[in-house]
Formats: structure tokens, sequence, C-alpha cells
């Protein structure tokens, strides 16, 4: 795969009142794995379905029921682990993450703590053109999803709903090389783009599907430094981590303020209690969840239910070889075989479905006329409409028609985007639509002649002044233009008034 | 004689040739149940369901080609997850549970057209080696000595009771450190704990799920043959369960085993054994020496630590177990006052709930899980286990085809004469048993003789993994020589 070149970003500084201070972010994504079934029961994943209509009787932890491992996730984590260039582990192992909480139903979750079936990786995190960062990957494990629990429905009464209980969720652990909220968001960014890429995880945040944790501390610049030439973490601050955030533009607000709120306390010679802290968006602050000596101790042990997970090497090297492209390699892709700007090459890689829409327009076409097109035109079109690429009115088959009707000269630009409208609510075959309306530019040099002809000898005035001033010509152009109805080939007349000119 | 005290092959070669229905066996043992009631054996009878599937049963033995198990009326332990019948585990926090699903063994046994007479007491959540933890109080012994009422041992007690006293033909049983053999031992009956794996455990309530394997609980050797053969077999809802092939345990069943190495562990002989227990085992060593085999003694050097390596990873694995029964979504609930929250929810329900002794396993589990005494105690047990293990694994790749020890420390003792007694005291009866559960090696309880008083003794033969079979033949050339004919004079 192609590496693109990058230097890394400035980490965010942030002025105190005393001095300069640096953040360091690492973050834990929870990201549902796209999968019909749970990861360790055949109930459905579908989400919106009637409350507690998508349990198994293991996921209510009905005594005596057993888990028994989806196979499908497990591939589904070993492909966005080889996505994240990750080391995969052949054995792995489930382990018990014990603690009370009523839409926990077994009194614990089924996870990976001491042997994950993921193992180090990295994520190329592009911030502009040719500047990114290498964010670190520790791990990824697999574990169960929790309930959700209701307490709004009745004044006296808490509710829980189990279908989403024992979905499959791959928590992917970063080491803490994200310096900044902007960095950290385009982290998850990418990450998202990536599992997309992938088909391992929808990525939809709103529904949570793709959550994280963020643990943010503050250090002293050349801290981090020392961190990085020695892992160790004693160089750098306490973190206090920030749960289940599911949105990009809050994931920023929370980690600017709690950087804000760590620094304050710091220039005040408190000290940072490592915690865990909410971030509440509408009054834009986090608060405090539980301390350290509040935290649950989870009493980790292997599950004995479930045997160690053991695949073999040629069912990793079956699915690394029926990996999807990825974005930047189809970036640079994209950027070498279309000749397209980084800025379009990241617009049209930004999700499967527009660079595969561009890719099937772009084919055999000019590539740089083919980005225009899809990003200026139907993404403007598909802006404005609040509408998604797939649900496109115009095909990628129609559009690459239009710019056939382009290069054969048979329509103008300006047609074609007039012709793009008409698709656009109509629809149909462009070709066929350009000739039953008559959209078809001249480029017959016989009739633009004689409306050349017609226009000279009818203005000796003009023709004077533009043989003195050649600029002008372009009045000669505009009135053929017109007296064609618009149908002649603007090339065309530049060059016939040009030459009847003398210019 | 009344056909409730047949053997299972007995029963069956009856019930093949038109000597007996299946619903007159039923009948017989159902008279025998309700007749039985001061034994305190069966918690739910099931009349209904049992003389439904002895209808059925007989439909296909009319036909000609039922199972070995066919018409064959069995008790079930209650932690066995029966549909729609009171499944509790002895437990007050299961208060009204009705499974909507059949565990893998009683589906498979009844699917051999075996017939559920009602479900069978137990100590709580199989926790005890006496039965009297359970929330449905003590089961007795049908031996008696002196007008004693003793304990039948535990957790099987109610099934050991019940098989004891002929009040069904067989039943099943659960063995997490013990609870097959103990009280098979106490009871004069034969109980196999089969190579962890062997058995699903799927729909068996959980106790401790390395240890936990479901075994029958019978009047003779060839019975266990029969219904192990009916039991076991792989089962893809359990991850635990091994896809290896059933053999026919009863065709295993030569009585020849002359050259075999039967090893006689030296760490089994304890400090203050009962004579009693030294004489039988001597006995039985004797017996299989004249039946040819080849007599040898060996060392099991890490035995001492099993009890104590039991006893960390049972409970913390129950901890974790039992912490589905919170009153959220079955079983019972702890009213609750204005103000009471989750945590008070939780709190009174379990406290509620569960037993003392249920409650202290899972305190103890707790304890060893937790931050700071997770490596002292949970992981260095798990190492003690390993060793256990390969102290076993040495022997038998030394040639050692079955190993042979006393199957407990005592004869039954009397019903509530441990109540004031340390817990660990309690505990060691299981001493000669644990190792095999966390060595996961299949062991058997094969009565032997009568102590002193009159009460039943037993021996227990361990096998290699898997190798059921074997065992099962070993065990058959034990009985045999052994020629235990007792029945306990009929009181109830």
């Amino acid at each position: 795969m192609l590496d693109l070149t990058h230097t890394a970003p400035k980490p965010r500084v942030i002025a105190g009142a005393k001095h300069d201070w640096e953040l360091v972010i690492g973050m834990e994504i929870h990201a549902q794995v796209s999968s019909n079934a749970k990861l360790f029961s055949g109930a459905s994943t579908s989400f919106g379905a009637e409350p507690n209509s998508n349990v198994a009787f293991v996921d209510a932890a009905m005594p005596g029921m057993l888990p028994v491992i989806n196979e499908f996730c497990v591939e589904q984590a070993v492909r966005t682990g080889l996505g994240l260039k990750a080391q995969i582990h052949l054995a792995s192992a489930f382990d018990r993450k014990n603690y009370f909480y009523p839409d926990l139903p077994q009194g614990y979750q089924i996870s990976q703590l001491y042997h994950p079936i993921v193992g180090e990786g990295e994520v190329l995190v592009e911030l502009s053109p040719g500047v990114a960062r290498l964010v670190r990957i520790e791990r990824i494990h697999l574990e169960q999803d929790a309930g959700k629990s209701i307490h709004d429905m009745d004044p006296n009464l808490s509710f829980v709903d189990f279908n989403r209980t024992g979905v499959a969720l791959m928590e992917i652990v970063s080491r803490p090389d994200i310096r900044g909220p902007e960095e950290a968001a385009a982290y998850v960014t990418k990450l998202r783009q990536i599992l997309r890429y992938l088909g391992t995880c929808d990525g939809n945040m709103q529904n949570g599907n793709l959550r994280a944790d963020v643990n943010v501390s503050v250090c002293r610049p050349g801290q981090y430094e020392k961190y990085q030439a020695t892992q160790d973490f004693s160089h750098l601050g306490t973190r206090c981590e920030i749960k289940n955030m599911n949105s990009m533009r809050f994931i920023q607000l929370a980690i600017d303020f709690e950087a804000r709120r760590q620094i304050a306390i710091l220039e005040d010679g408190g000290s940072i209690v490592q915690e865990t802290r909410l971030y509440d968006p509408d009054r834009n602050e986090t608060r405090s969840m539980r301390s350290k000596e509040e935290a649950h101790d989870y009493r980790y042990f292997p599950d004995p239910d479930l045997l160690p997970l053991e695949i073999e090497q040629a069912w990793v090297d079956h699915i690394a070889a029926t990996m999807p492209e990825l974005p930047d390699a189809k970036k640079a892709r994209f950027m070498s075989d279309f000749g397209l700007t980084d800025y379009d090459a990241n617009v049209l890689t930004a999700d499967l479905e527009s660079a595969g829409f561009f890719e099937a327009v772009a084919k055999g076409r000019d590539g740089k006329q083919a980005a225009n097109w899809v990003i200026n035109e139907l993404f403007g079109r598909l802006n404005k409409e609040g509408r998604a690429i797939v649900d496109s009115p115009v095909s990628s088959v129609q559009l690459g028609g239009i710019l056939d009707l382009i290069a054969s000269g048979e329509i103008s630009g300006k047609m074609a985007k007039d012709l793009f409208e008409i698709i656009w609510t109509e629809g149909g075959n462009p070709a066929e639509v350009a000739a039953a309306r008559g959209m078809k530019q001249v480029t017959d040099t016989g009739a633009i002649e004689q409306a050349v002809d017609e226009i000279i000898a009818a203005n000796p005035e003009q023709v004077e002044k533009a043989k003195a001033n050649p600029k002008l010509a372009g009045w000669f152009v505009g009135q053929v233009i017109k007296a064609t109805g618009g149908m002649a080939n603007p090339a065309t007349v530049n060059a016939l008034v040009a030459a009847k000119l003398g210019l | 004689m009344s056909a409730n005290t047949w053997t299972i092959a007995a029963a069956r070669d009856a019930l093949r040739k038109g000597e007996i229905t299946a619903v007159d066996l039923t009948m017989s043992c159902l008279t025998a149940i309700d007749a039985g009631d001061g034994l305190n054996a069966f918690v739910h009878k099931t009349p209904d369901i049992a003389l439904d599937q002895a209808r059925a049963a007989d439909v296909r033995l009319a036909a000609g080609d039922a199972p070995a198990m066919c018409g064959i009326p069995l008790g079930i332990k209650d932690l066995f997850c029966t549909k729609g019948v009171p499944s509790q585990a002895a437990s007050n926090i299961l208060k009204g549970f009705r499974p909507e699903y059949e565990s893998t063994v009683t589906a498979r046994l009844f699917g051999a057209g075996a017939v559920m007479l009602g479900k069978l007491n137990m100590d709580e959540f199989a926790m005890g080696s006496s039965n009297e933890t359970s929330c449905y109080g003590d089961v007795v012994n049908p031996w008696k000595v002196d007008g004693r009422k003793l304990t039948p041992g535990g957790s099987s007690g109610g099934s050991a009771s019940a098989v004891a006293a002929d009040l069904c033909i067989a039943a099943t049983g659960t063995d997490t450190g013990g609870s097959i053999r103990q009280p098979a031992a106490f009871t004069g009956i034969v109980g196999i704990k089969p190579t962890y794996g062997r058995v699903s455990r799927w729909g068996i309530v959980a106790f401790a799920s390395s240890l936990d394997q479901a075994g029958p609980m019978t009047k003779t050797v060839r019975d266990a043959a029969i219904m192990l053969g009916a039991m076991c077999g792989h089962d893809a809802k359990d991850s635990t369960s091994a896809d290896i092939p059933v053999p026919d345990f009863e065709a295993a069943l030569t009585g020849d085993i002359r050259g075999k190495v039967i090893g006689i562990p030296r760490e089994y002989r304890m400090d203050g054994m009962p004579d009693e227990i030294e004489a039988l085992w001597q006995k039985g060593i004797a017996m299989l020496r004249d039946a040819g085999a080849v007599v040898r003694d060996i060392s099991l050097p890490h035995t001492k630590y099993a009890l104590p390596a039991y006893y960390v990873i049972a409970p913390a694995e129950a901890s974790s177990n039992l912490a589905r029964y919170d009153g959220v979504r079955y079983g019972h609930r702890a009213k609750l006052s204005a103000g009471d929250g989750i945590t008070e929810m939780y709190e009174k329900t379990r406290a509620e709930g569960f037993g003392p002794e249920v409650q202290r396993r899972v305190m103890v589990g707790t304890y060893v899980l937790s931050a700071g005494f997770y490596d002292a105690y949970y992981n260095r047990a798990r190492k003690v286990r390993a060793l256990i293990k390969r102290d076993f694994e040495t022997v038998f790749a030394d040639g050692v085809d079955a190993i042979l020890t006393p199957a407990t420390p005592s004869a039954a003792f009397g019903l509530g004469e441990m109540s004031n007694a340390d817990p660990i005291e309690m505990y060691l009866n299981d001493i000669f048993t644990v190792t095999v559960n966390l060595a996961g090696l299949p062991g058997i309880a094969v009565p032997v003789g009568l102590d002193r008083q009159g009460l039943p003794l037993g021996l227990q033969l361990i096998g290699r993994p898997w190798d059921e079979a074997g065992l099962l033949n070993h065990a058959h050339v034990l009985e045999k020589a052994a020629g235990f004919v007792a029945k306990p004079d009929k009181w109830w």
C-alpha cells in the first residue's frame, strides 16, 4: 500500500495564565460490528426494533444459557485489524468483566482484557495536504454491548431494553498520540472512514454505533517528547476519561473544556484526580462521574464458558486477500490515475459511495472534469436537497452520458448544466433528452460562418472598433451565439470571428 | 419385587419383552415417590408429564425400535432446566421460575424415551456436601443408624436418596467437586462424573462452569453405562462440549481387566483417615488384583493443594455465575421500601434469595477475584490446578489405566451434625473427589461394603480423559467382586 508522505502537525498549545500547555489525548472507540447476529447469540441486531424483541435466552442471561461465539464477528474484527495494519493474534481469549447494572443481565460483560484478538496497528490521520498524525493503535478487542436503561417512562420505575444486549462491539484503543481537539475529531473521522470502507462498522454515531471514550491530559511542552522517547507515562499529566461521546463536534468541545479545566487546576497549584467524567453539551462542561477510588473493581477473569479463541493463519490470509482498497490507497490512486488535486481526492474518497460514483463517471473520461462535475454540480445539488449520494436522482451512467456530450462537442458546458437539471428532475438518457429538446450546439462552420458574415456586414462601426481593439471581438462572438439561438459552439465562433476580422 | 426396584437394564429388557409397560413401571415409581415424602427427595412431582411420556414410550416400544432408555422413569436434579416445570436449583432466588427451554441432557434423555417423574432436591445451587442448604429443606438418607437421620451427601442428595430408596430407576446428577460421587457413596449407589466436555452443560444452572459436569446416578455400573450413553455427545450450544465420538459404554463392560494397571496414590492416605476407609481401600485393591490387574503405588504430589485451589476457583466462578440472579428479570425480587433504589433492590433480593452457604461462596469468590488479591488467590489456584492436571497426566503417561481411591473420608453423617462446625470441615468431604474435577477427568463411585454401623462405603475409580468406557469396565469388575447387595431397611 502506498503511504502518503507527510510531516507531523504541531500539537495544540493552550496558553495558561502562567505558561503554555500541550494536550495529550488517547481514545477508546467502541464500534458496533456490522453483523446480522449478536456476538454470542443468534438474536438479530437490527436497529429500532420493538423493545426486547431481539433477545435470545442467553442475552437475557436465563439460567443455564451459554454463549457461543459468532464466527462472522471474529472475521469482522480480523478484517478491521488488517485494515489498521495491525497484528492479528491467532490465539485470543474472552474474560468476564463483572459489575451489576440492570442493563447487564449476566452481571458481567464478556470482553477480552488479557488476550485481545488484535494487537498493535496504526492509523494515518491527515489534517491538511502533507500534514498527518500517525496514531498508534494499542489493541482491538471484541466485547458485548449492554442494553438500555430507560428512566423517563415512569416516575417510580425504570425499564430496560435488551435489544442491544450482547451486540458485538470492537473496542479500538489508541496510544496517547493525539495532540489536540481537531486531531481527535480527525482521528475519529478517519477511523470511521476506514471501518466503513471495510464494512465492519456502519459508523452511525447518532444511533450510538460508534462511540468514543476520550482520555485527556495536559503537560508542559517538552514532556511529551520525553514520554515518546521512553514510553514512560510518568512524564505525562494525570488523565481524565470523558465517556461515551458520539458527536465529532462535542468531542472537540469536551476536550477543549477538559484541557482548560485541568490547566486551571494545575496553575492554581492543584493536582488532577484521575476520574471518569461525562460531557454535558447543554452547558458545555465535563462533570465528574466517578473517581478512581469509586471505580468498579471489575474482577476480570477468563470466561470459563468459552474456550480460548484460536484462528488459523490461512483464514486470516483469506480475509486479507479479500480486503477492499482502503482510503489512503484509493486517494493516492485517484491523484495519480485521474490527476486529481489532494483536496478533490479527499472529497471523493471520503466514503465508498462517493468514490465509487466518481470512479464510474471518470472511467474512460477526463478525470478532472469528472471530479469537477461530481463535486460541484452533483454534490452541490445533493447538499442543497439534503440527499445522500446513494439517493442521487442522477446516476453515474447518466452523468457520464452528459460528460460524453460535452466531450464530443455536441453540447456546451452551459447546455450541460441545463441538461443536468432536466435529468435530475425528469430522468432519462442524456443523449436522447438532448436530442429531443434540440440541445445541440452548432459546429457546422458553414452555418456559423453565414451568421458571422451577416453580423459583420450589419455592424461596420463595431468592425472598425474591434480591429483597433481586438478585445471587442467578444461582442461579435456574443451576437453570433445569440443569433444561432445559443446553439453555436463558442470555440468555433471565436475562431471564425477572429479570422473574418483579420485579428 | 416391585418394578420401581429394578435396574435400568432389567427394566429395559422387561419393557422390550413386553413383560411390563412403561406406564405400569412409571406408576410403580410414582407410588413409591408418594410413599417416600419422608425422604424429601422429590421437590416437584410431575406425574402427568411422566404418564404422558410413558404412554409415548409404550408406543415406541410396541413399534420395536425403542432405544435403551425408552420408558425408564427418572428423577431429574433441580439444577436441570426442564421446560415448563419449576427449575429452581433449590434456591429461593429462583422461586417460581419455569424455563421456556429444556436442558440438552434432559432433552436427550426424553428424546430417547426416558420418563420424568419430577425434580429432585439438592444443595442450593449445588453448593454443599450434605443437602442441608436446600430451600426445600434437608434430604434424608434412606440408610439410618440407631434411628438417627443421616445426610445422603450433596449436592445431588435428592438424586442419591431417590435412587437408593427405589423411588426411581435412576436419576441425573451434577458434579462440581464430588456432588455425584460423594452422595452415591453415602447411599450405596453408583455415580459417574464424566470427563469435562463429555456432557453438555447447556440448560444446567451453572455453579462453577469449568468444573461442572452432569452424570447418571444409578443402581449399577451397567445402568451408569447405559444412561451415560444417552446423556452425552457433542452439543454446539456448549462451547466446552467435545466433538468426539461416544462409544457404546455398555458393550465395554467385558469384565476383563487382566494386565490393566491400577494406580494407588499415596497422597490419598490422609492423616486421621478412619481405619474402616483404609481397610475398604485395601479390600478394593485386592479385588482388582484378583481380577488380574497390576496394582502399582503412584504419586500425585500436588494433591494436598487441591482442596484449597478448588475452594478458590469454584467460588470465583460461582460469584460471577450467580450475578444474574438480581431480581430484574425472573425469580425472586424483594419488596422495596419507599426511596429504595437499584442498589437496595439488589442487596435485599440477594440477601433474601440466597441462603448462607451460597452467600458465603459468593463473598469468597468476589474476594479472591478482587483487585490486589487476584494473583495471590485466583491465579495461584489456577497454577495449582495445572500442576494437579499434570500429576495425573504423568501417571497416565507412565501406563496407569485407572486410579483407585476412597470416595469419601467417612460414611454418611447425621443431619445437623455439622451445623456448628467450621465450613472447612464440611469441605473436607470433597477431599478425594475435587482433584478429578480440577483435572477434568472421569471418576466413578462404586459401593464396595458397609461400615461397622451398617452404612455403605464406596471407592472411587479415576480414569483417563475420555476413557469412560475403560473406567466403567474397571468399576464393573469392582462392583462384581464387592457383590454389594445391601439395601436400606424401609422406614419411610
